[in-house]
This record gives C-alpha cells, sequence and structure tokens, in this order.
C-alpha cells in the first residue's frame, strides 16, 4: 500500500527535481553557462550581462516551452487514461495527437493566411479523432486494450493520409510545416510559448477540478452513477479537457509521442492511483521528461539539434515494448 | 416507501421483465428470489437507475423517480453489486470516504462530520483495524464488507444489494447477512436483496418476491411464499418445507429436480 503522506513527499520532491532540472538545463548549449551565472542573470531580470540574451531570448522558453508541453501530454495522457479506464489511452496512440496535426497542416498549408486559427484548429482535429476512437472503440463492457490500439491504428493511419495528401498537395510550402511537426523545441520559443502558456494554465486549473471527478470513474461506472454521478457528461468533460491539452501542445510544438503513455504509468507506480497525486505527478514528470528529452537532442549531438519527438520515440517504444512484457495492461 | 408499478424492461429488444409490481415498507428486508435468468438482478438494477426501463412508474417517497436527479436519489438510496472492482491501491478508508461525495457540492471537502459518518461506518462492518490497508490485501468477505461500508458513508434510507452473498465462502455469506440484519435492527435500514439461496431468503427477509421469466409470481412473508409448490413450479424442484420450533422462519429441503 502507497501511504498517502509518502506519496505527497514523492510529488513535492518531484517538482523541486524539475525546477533544478530547468535551472541546470538551462547552462547547456555551445555556450555554457554556470549555475551561478544562470541564478545571476535570472534574479537580475533583463538588465545587461554577458548572459542575459542567451538565458532570456533563447534558453529560458525553450526551456519553459519543454516543461509546459511535458505537462500537457503527461496530463493528458492520465485523464484520457481515466476516462477509458484503460493505461493505453495515451493523445498519440490513440490518434489525437496526429488528429490535431492534420488540422493544424491544413490550415499552416492551405490556408496559411489563417494562421491564428491553428491553436483552435489542433482542437477541432483532436476532438474528432478522439470521437472516432469512441464510436470504434466502445463497446457495452467499456474500452479494451485491444479495441483502443486497433482504433487508434485506424485514425493514425487516416491522419497520416491526410497529412502525405497535404504534403504532396503544398510541397512548395512544407519545409517550414515538416519542422514544425516533428516535435522539434528548435527556433519556436517565444512565440510558441506566448501562444500556449494562457491556454496551458487555463488547462492546468481545469484539472484541479478532474481529479475528484477521474477518481470516482476509476471506481467504475456502476459505482460512480450510484454515487449520483453522471459518468457519460463525466467523461466527455475530461475527454475535451485532455484533448485541449494535447491539441494546444500540438499546435505549439507538432508531435511528441509516448509522453502520455510513459509518465502516468510510471507516476501510478511511485505514488499510487490516487488522481489526488498521481495528476500532479504526471504534470511534474512529464515536464521533466520532455525537458530531458530536449536537452539530450540538442547537447548530445550538437551543433545538430534532434527534435525532442525523436528522442520520445526512440525512448517510448521500448518502454512501451517493457509495458506489454510486463503486461501492464 | 418505495413503490413499483407495471414496470417492464426490455434488453437488446427482447423483454425481460413484464409489468412487475411490487412495493417495499419502511424498514423492512425484501429479498427477490428467483431462478437464473429470471430477471430479479435486472428489476433491482433498474430500481437503482442502472439500467433503464421501457414503461412502468418507480416512485420513491411520493416521488417519480424519473424526476429525480441522481445526486438526489444517491443521498437516500444505494446498490451494491454482486462484484466491485475497485483500483487495487485504494485504501479502504479512502474507499468508504467515496460514499461521502453524494451529499458535497463539487469543489466541497469533507469535513469532521464526514469522518465521523466514514469511522461509523467502518465500526459498523468491523473493518476500524483494516482502515488503513488497501482493498487488494482484504479477502472476499472483507472487501465485500468494505463496500458495504462505503454504502453506509452513503448514509441511505434504503439498501439494495444484488446476490451480495454469491462469491463469499458459507462462513462470510453468514457474516454478510447478519451484518445486513443488525443494520436492519439498529438503524432501520431498509433493504431489498436478491439472494439465491431460498434458507438464507427465508431467514433474513420480513418478504419474498418471486420472479419466474420476468413475472411476479408470488410475494409475501417467508411463511406465505415458501411453498413446496411454488418451488416446485418456479424451480422445478420437489421440496420440504419444514417448521422448527426455535424460528419462524420455514426450512426448506431440497429433494429432486423434477423432470418434465
Amino acid at each position: 500500500m502507497i501511504k498517502s503522506t509518502r506519496s505527497r513527499a514523492i510529488v513535492i520532491i518531484t517538482f523541486v527535481l524539475a525546477l533544478l532540472l530547468t535551472i541546470v538545463s538551462i547552462g547547456f548549449g555551445s555556450v555554457h553557462i554556470s549555475i551561478p551565472d544562470i541564478l545571476k542573470t535570472l534574479v537580475n531580470g533583463r538588465e545587461d550581462g554577458i548572459f542575459t540574451t542567451i538565458v532570456w531570448d533563447i534558453r529560458l522558453p525553450r526551456v519553459l516551452l519543454a516543461l509546459i508541453i511535458g505537462a500537457n501530454i503527461a496530463i493528458s495522457g492520465a485523464l484520457l487514461q481515466a476516462v477509458m479506464g484503460n493505461p493505453l489511452a495515451d493523445p498519440g496512440l490513440t490518434g489525437v495527437t496526429s488528429g490535431a496535426a492534420a488540422f493544424v497542416l491544413l490550415i499552416m498549408l492551405a490556408k496559411p493566411e489563417y494562421i491564428q486559427l491553428v491553436p483552435i484548429a489542433a482542437f477541432v482535429g483532436g476532438i474528432i479523432a478522439a470521437s472516432i476512437v469512441y464510436a470504434l472503440a466502445w463497446r457495452k463492457s467499456g474500452i479494451t486494450p485491444i479495441t483502443i490500439i486497433l482504433s487508434g491504428v485506424a485514425v493514425n493511419a487516416l491522419c497520416g493520409g491526410i497529412i502525405g495528401f497535404l504534403s504532396i498537395m503544398y510541397s512548395d510550402r512544407l519545409p517550414s510545416a515538416v519542422q514544425w511537426l516533428n516535435g522539434s523545441l528548435a527556433a519556436k520559443g517565444h512565440s510558441a510559448l506566448q501562444m500556449i502558456y494562457v491556454y496551458a494554465i487555463i488547462g492546468w486549473i481545469l484539472s484541479i477540478f478532474a481529479i475528484r471527478k477521474a477518481n470516482i470513474i476509476r471506481l467504475g461506472d456502476q459505482v460512480a452513477v450510484n454515487l449520483g454521478e453522471n459518468v457519460t457528461r463525466i467523461r466527455i468533460v475530461l475527454s475535451i479537457l485532455a484533448v485541449f491539452l494535447a491539441a494546444i501542445s500540438v499546435a505549439a510544438i507538432g508531435m511528441i509521442g509516448f509522453v502520455g503513455l510513459i509518465v502516468p504509468h510510471m507516476a501510478r507506480l511511485l505514488v499510487g492511483s490516487d488522481y489526488k497525486y498521481m495528476l500532479p505527478m504526471s504534470m511534474a514528470m512529464g515536464a521533466i521528461l520532455v525537458l530531458v528529452a530536449d536537452t539530450v537532442g540538442r547537447t548530445l549531438f550538437a551543433p545538430l539539434d534532434i527534435p525532442a519527438g525523436i528522442i520520445m520515440a526512440i525512448i517510448g517504444g521500448p518502454y512501451f515494448l517493457y509495458l506489454m512484457r510486463k503486461k501492464a495492461f | 416507501m418505495l413503490q413499483i408499478e407495471q414496470l417492464s424492461i426490455r434488453y437488446e429488444q427482447k423483454e425481460v421483465v413484464h409489468n412487475f409490481s411490487f412495493d417495499v415498507q419502511k424498514g423492512e428486508i425484501l429479498s427477490i428470489i428467483g431462478p437464473n435468468g429470471s430477471g430479479k438482478s435486472t428489476i433491482l438494477k433498474a430500481v437503482a437507475r442502472m439500467l433503464p426501463y421501457c414503461s412502468g412508474t418507480i416512485t420513491f417517497d411520493q416521488k417519480n423517480m424519473r424526476t429525480l436527479a441522481s445526486k438526489e436519489i444517491a443521498k437516500k438510496m444505494c446498490i451494491l453489486s454482486q462484484r466491485n472492482q475497485a483500483p487495487s491501491d485504494i485504501t479502504v478508508r479512502n474507499l468508504v470516504a467515496y460514499g461521502r461525495y453524494p451529499h458535497k457540492k463539487w469543489f466541497e471537502r469533507l469535513n469532521d462530520e464526514d469522518y465521523a459518518i466514514v469511522d461509523w461506518a467502518l465500526e459498523k462492518t468491523h473493518l476500524t483495524h483494516y482502515q488503513d490497508q488497501s482493498i487488494a490485501a482484504l479477502s472476499g468477505g472483507e472487501s465485500q464488507r468494505a463496500w458495504i461500508a462505503m454504502a453506509l458513508a452513503q448514509k441511505p434510507e434504503i439498501l439494495l444489494l444484488d446476490e451480495p452473498t454469491t462469491y463469499l465462502d458459507i462462513a462470510h455469506q453468514h457474516e454478510i447477512l447478519e451484518l445486513v440484519r443488525e443494520l436492519n435492527r439498529e438503524t432501520g435500514l431498509t433493504v431489498v436483496m436478491v439472494l439465491h439461496d431460498l434458507n438464507q431468503a427465508s431467514s433474513y427477509s420480513d418478504r419474498i418476491v418471486v420472479v419466474k421469466d420476468g413475472h411476479c409470481v408470488q410475494k409475501g412473508t417467508p411463511e406465505e411464499v415458501m411453498t413446496e409448490q411454488m418451488i416446485q413450479s418456479t424451480y422445478k424442484m420437489e421440496a420440504e418445507i419444514q417448521h422448527v420450533v426455535w424460528d419462524t422462519a420455514p426450512r426448506i429441503q431440497l429433494k429432486n429436480t423434477v423432470r418434465s
């Protein structure tokens, strides 16, 4: 049994760790900055200093973006898992991410004049993908791992087809879109951060209110009805919130897979399945994971900048196999 | 306190319960018995709003249940299924505490009064010592008690039990039914339960409703209902009804299956 005091301590430690890693990772890059210098630059604000531009204009926005994206996708996965009652419900595997990506590409390539609509397009695409998954995967007894994977395959294939089609139709505009699509945080810094942070904070606040409902539906539909809850409404509202968090992340940086699968699973191992701890834990761990993936991606093969999405796929694929081997679902 | 009138329930186009009527008096234990597939659990689930019904009315405290908000019903009525699954790492105390949620607004936290009720429910079900254990670590009987404790924390006026003893050995069956009786006598809790065992139904119920093929065959006190004729027509079994001096409940001795 996992004691709640222990779970609370682990969550707090993880948030502290996230903060420390944030500061440390600002130091990494072509110009190495020592931790005292980072702290000095952060404390002094935008006053002139040797590292001001690097820290404030380049590294910090990118690091914050990584944290926000990671937190968003991990929370999204945790919520989808509660809603679908299934540990495989991840925005990537279910096709929510690629649905959002297909719609974003549609705007970027076909109607670039409406570029401000990208977050909304991502949301619409994600909702459509999630609806298809529900329609395909939902059986009387709920959603089983098999049906979720199969319907995810179908949705991902469909969206892949749309993305491929758009790429050929608008091949002249493709390079910038591809750079966006593959989950890279490079050169996105300020603009992506500005686009996403308000949405993200709204999403996080709403997630706090989702904790009790997520806890109730994990007791099973019958128990939830017995407690006077409208199970269908909870499912719809929590799904919309999960899709929203995943979609704004896609709108900002494209597709990063597996975060929503790996992180809630690890969080559950560490703090148990009570969403009061599991959700904040997922948030902190997701932030750490994407931050580390991005920092590794941009430093290990410097001057090459490997997109965080690719690093996540390399970590995530084997982890997924490990989960299957362990029969975790 | 609960009237079921002309209830018909369809399951995938097929009507499985037909014009079923019975009522439940405040403070009684009423058992629904009948063969497998007779529709007894279906009726209980429809009453508990787990299943839709196509016609008929269910009246609870003079109000049509369809007009009541689910949360309002949850404050007064609670159903316990045959088998419940919970996340394995949830503690008994936390599970029981969920029973307080119908009484809370969506943002409200549990207060001292709620925790006092949780303590009471744990004590009533003799789970106080197990409260910090996880559900997965409990035996079948203990975990069934934990779910009953959660139901008690809801402070219902009426408790519906769907075959509460099915997956338990005889000692735990006895324990659960004794607990139900104790709660009924001490707190005036009204109980409606679906049971398989005729002797259990006979000795623990104030009244019994017999269901066969979705029809109400008979209802009344155990003495009225438990007849050789009823058992033969309902279960296709020959039986002997015995009366013992130390108990008013008739005892049923099953003999042979009737071949038709």
